[in-house]
């Protein structure tokens, strides 16, 4: 199967209850609302246009990506970017397609937004299109159009991983089980987050949850210095630095070229020009860590599972104001004293 | 009217007690106003934008407890931005300037700082009560200040608030002079407690009869803690997971017979299944049981629980009760007036713990049920209907079936007509969330029957406008009205805007109102606050001519006599 008809395959099988409904309803109602509530649709061929030359597309913006916003992780070169281009298999792009959603009926489906559509399908992958093509500024904006916090976001994205085979976070099989399509609209069921996360720490706990050890969520807020408000992620979702570090610049890069991008309309942007050309040139952020003693450090210095488990919250500093942040080797130290 | 002196009037007055009934003297006349507003004591704000703090005590300078509520409901879902506002700061520092004598302070949904704590904690010499839920900003370096600063605290009750903790020694903070407590929740906190600090002050506060640990309290502590506080009737577990046979565990036996006052029970946060057993004495003196953060504990274990509480009248419990323990709650719980089901599995994965038939069941043998709140995966109009014929008492009913537009399961069509038998037959009705597949026809049902209905809960529901106008029209008394991915849009938001003044707050997100329609709200009622959350790009929303066309994601708009606030975010357009 190639990805496109995995794709289209997912796509419909997935929205095949909420579309049908969609139809029936919007029979009824002797109008053309195509609601589709799971950012999916069988009406935009998604981009299997452009899933078709992604191999190639991919490669053409490394380039560029390699100058963008990176989270500066001590060690690591932007990671995924190589091994996303590998995981852009089949596999991929069938969690790709769910990630990020758009909770509503949208213009997903209307004719004058086929980009958005396909924009929310690739996910990862058509945001490495995003930059090249200079898309506008409306395709990018429905392309971040989480509501709000990436708790819900992350939720989303713990969610479909979980409904797929255990344990793992970033690849996915090529199954399009309805229930992960379900799971993955923004803000339901209607549980508070409070509620969420802490029955999800309970249930790391328990080795009996459903048989999935650890499956639990763990939400820790992002802020990033200039950004307008903070997200919520959660670090259970992710399996090393690499997809957190990804996700991370996914999720803020809204703040940046989202304003550029289109318009051209930067006067009240947050950020200005200057510093757009900064994170542009990729090095300028860095990603900390405030831990269970209070101290904020670098990300990236002890192991994953450590990490996870001291971490309490994100911020995307400026590389200026980190200077002096506890380097490797304090924090090597620190978790010597734990252990 | 006034054929009695004053000090009469407000004499009896002082039996009035409900908001409600308050508000209704004070419109009276204006001597009935004027006596009301100087004898009122408790003061209760739903939405903190409709009115101002100078205002408020301009009215009732005698003001002794304020709750105030902040954002919308939604918030709870991650709908709302974290910066989106709701900030105490300034009601507390109105309070402290006009030196009333503020004894009590009920926050929900509200953004708290360690700065407001501590600004509380010195400004009120009386302070007695503090109830935060769902709140956020603080640490408990907040919590210390008002441990330390408050001399007379009574109540100390954290509800599911997003605290930093600092695992500083805020209960060592409580003077020892401190002997007044008579409500202790720390649940929600998350880090380590000083078991110590923890036991001297339960020991030295006779009064205490609400205690809830947070998960970092182990059982040979709740043990310790149980003896020195058999007065106690409210108690919520932290950790338990010891062995039956461990002395800790046996000690939690003994301590637990004395509990003769015991009455509601909750917790149980990291909770090995087999400890339940030792509350089994106490169970059948138990009036509330909150089992739903009890992740760990089989149903076998609930339901053993359960059997021995047939004076229950709330019960929260996760779904993995099952549909048969749920038949074993309506068996034995014939007291029960508020139940609610939550779901375990978030993901869906299909594990079909609670269905229909559960609520059927609980419907059938619980009479006294007045309030449900039911998470499960599929419902049919035929249960519904049942339900309604079996529990026409209803105030609250709230269904949620986990899958959006999922249609009754038998026969595959929309669940129009199970709500609708529910806002028949319960004439009292006075909360309602719907789910599942739905066309305009359920909203013609409300509008018709729900005489009662104060506030509405929509998500993927209806096809027209025609549905949220059947609302607007027959909802009297509509209070909050919330709405997610619906196809309503601006024909029906605009249909009659001198409804909103009616009510508290309308929300739409996901819907088709447009940034036009929108405008055109904000023009024709200046006396609403009209909000457009707006997260992608503050851009976004600029006149850029096609605003007609623009849809809005977000729109929260609210009576208010004070205008647009003006702590709003960016990327909250106040139209």
């Amino acid at each position: 199967m190639t990805p496109e008809e995995e794709l289209q395959s997912n796509v419909s099988v997935a929205s095949s209850s909420p579309t049908s409904n969609c139809i029936s309803r919007s029979t009824a109602a002797g109008g053309l609302k195509e609601h589709n509530y799971l950012g999916l649709s069988d009406c935009s061929s998604v981009g299997s246009s452009t899933l078709s030359g992604l191999a190639e597309d991919d490669k053409a913006t490394i380039s560029l990506k390699a100058t963008e916003l990176t989270l500066g992780l001590p060690g690591s070169q932007s990671p995924p970017r190589d091994t996303e281009l590998n995981l852009l298999s089949p596999a991929k792009l069938d969690e790709k397609p769910f990630f990020p959603l758009l909770p509503t009926k949208d213009e997903i489906c209307s004719s004058s937004q086929k980009n958005i559509a396909s924009g929310n399908k690739r996910g990862f992958s058509d945001t490495m299109d995003q930059f090249s093509e200079a898309k506008s500024s409306v395709y990018t904006e429905k392309n971040w159009m989480f509501p709000e916090a990436a708790a819900t976001q992350s939720v989303v994205k713990k969610e479909v991983t979980q409904s797929v085979p255990k344990g793992q976070s970033s690849t996915t099989n090529n199954s399009s089980s309805p229930p992960a399509a379900k799971a993955q609209i923004v803000g339901w069921p209607p549980v508070r987050s409070y509620r969420k996360n802490t029955l999800a720490t309970a249930c790391k706990n328990s080795d009996e949850v459903d048989g999935r050890p650890g499956s639990g969520a763990l939400f820790v807020k992002v802020s990033m210095d200039g950004a307008p408000y903070l997200r919520k992620v959660d670090l259970r979702s992710y399996t090393n630095y690499g997809e957190l570090s990804s996700a991370l610049e996914k999720m803020f890069t809204t703040f940046t070229l989202g304003q550029c991008g289109a318009n051209g309309a930067t006067g009240k942007d947050m950020l200005s020009e200057t510093k757009l050309k900064d994170l542009l040139n990729g090095k300028d952020y860095v990603l900390t860590y405030e831990d269970k003693d209070g101290d904020w450090m670098l990300v990236g210095d002890v192991p994953w599972e450590m990490f996870i488990d001291v971490c309490k919250k994100l911020k995307i500093m400026k590389g200026s104001d980190a200077i002096g942040l506890a380097a490797a080797p304090r924090a090597m130290e620190k978790s010597k004293m734990r252990a | 009217m006034n054929y009695f002196p004053d000090e009469v009037t407000e004499h009896v007055f002082d039996f009035v007690t409900s908001h409600k009934d308050r508000n209704a003297i004070s419109l009276v006349c204006k001597s009935w106003y004027k006596i009301e507003r100087y004898s009122r004591q408790r003061v209760f704000i739903g939405n903190c934008y409709a009115i101002n703090p100078e205002r408020l005590l301009r009215r009732f300078p005698c003001l002794k407890s304020l709750t105030l509520k902040g954002k919308p409901h939604f918030a709870d879902f991650n709908l709302v931005p974290h910066e989106w506002g709701g900030f105490v700061q300034p009601w507390i520092e109105a309070l402290a300037r006009s030196r009333v004598g503020l004894e009590e302070l009920r926050l929900k949904r509200m953004v708290v700082t360690d700065e407001s704590l501590e600004l509380l904690s010195r400004s009120f010499p009386n302070f007695k009560s503090l109830v935060l839920v769902s709140c956020e900003g603080f640490t408990t370096d907040g919590l210390a200040s008002i441990a330390a600063n408050c001399r007379h605290i009574r109540d100390l009750d954290l509800q599911e608030n997003e605290i930093d903790d600092h695992r500083g020694q805020w209960l060592s903070c409580f003077p020892d002079t401190c002997t007044s407590l008579v409500t202790l929740n720390f649940a929600c906190l998350e880090g380590e407690t000083n078991l110590v600090a923890l036991e001297r002050l339960v020991a030295r506060s006779p009064n205490l009869k609400s205690l809830k640990l947070n998960r970092a309290v182990p059982l040979d502590a709740l043990a310790r803690l149980m003896a020195c506080a058999p007065q106690i009737v409210d108690l919520g577990v932290g950790s338990y997971e010891n062995d039956r046979e461990s002395e800790p565990y046996l000690k939690l036996e003994a301590a637990i017979k004395k509990c003769t006052s015991l009455r509601s029970l909750s917790g149980f946060l990291e909770a090995a299944p087999h400890c339940l057993s030792a509350f089994h004495p106490i169970c059948h003196n138990l009036t509330s049981l909150n089992l739903s953060y009890a992740a760990e504990i089989h149903s076998s274990h609930l339901i053993k629980l359960i059997q021995h509480c047939n004076k229950l009248q709330r019960l929260w419990i996760l779904d993995s009760i099952g549909d048969k323990g749920l038949a074993v709650v309506a068996s034995t719980c014939k007291e029960l007036q508020e139940l609610r089901v939550f779901p375990s599995d978030l993901v869906g994965g299909g594990n079909t713990a609670v269905t229909e038939d559960g609520l059927v069941a609980i419907s059938a043998g619980c009479t006294k049920l007045h309030s449900i709140l039911y998470f499960c995966q599929q419902m049919t109009n035929a249960a519904l209907i049942t339900v309604a014929k079996n529990c026409p008492n209803f105030i609250r009913f709230r269904l949620c079936i986990l899958e959006p537009n999922k249609p009754d399961h038998v026969t595959s069509g929309p669940l129009d007509e199970g709500f609708g038998a529910i806002v028949r037959a319960c004439k009292s009705l006075r909360r309602l969330s719907l789910s599942g597949l739905l066309t305009d026809q359920v909203f013609h049902y409300i509008g018709k029957y729900a005489h009662e209905l104060e506030m509405l809960s929509i998500a993927f529901a209806g096809d027209t406008d025609k549905g949220m106008l059947y609302v607007l029209d027959g909802c009297k008394k509509m209070r909050k009205l919330e709405i997610r991915d619906s196809p309503f849009g601006d024909t029906a938001l605009l249909a009659d805007v001198n409804k909103y003044e009616t009510m508290r707050s309308l929300w739409m997100s996901s819907c088709e109102v447009t940034l036009g329609g929108c405008k055109r709200i904000a023009q024709i009622a200046p006396w609403l606050n009209v909000e457009i959350i707006n997260e992608n790009n503050n851009n976004r929303m600029e006149e850029n001519g096609h605003e007609g066309r623009q849809e809005v994601d977000k729109l929260y708009l609210y009576r208010t006599v004070v205008g647009t606030r003006t702590d709003a975010p960016p990327f909250v357009w106040i139209l």
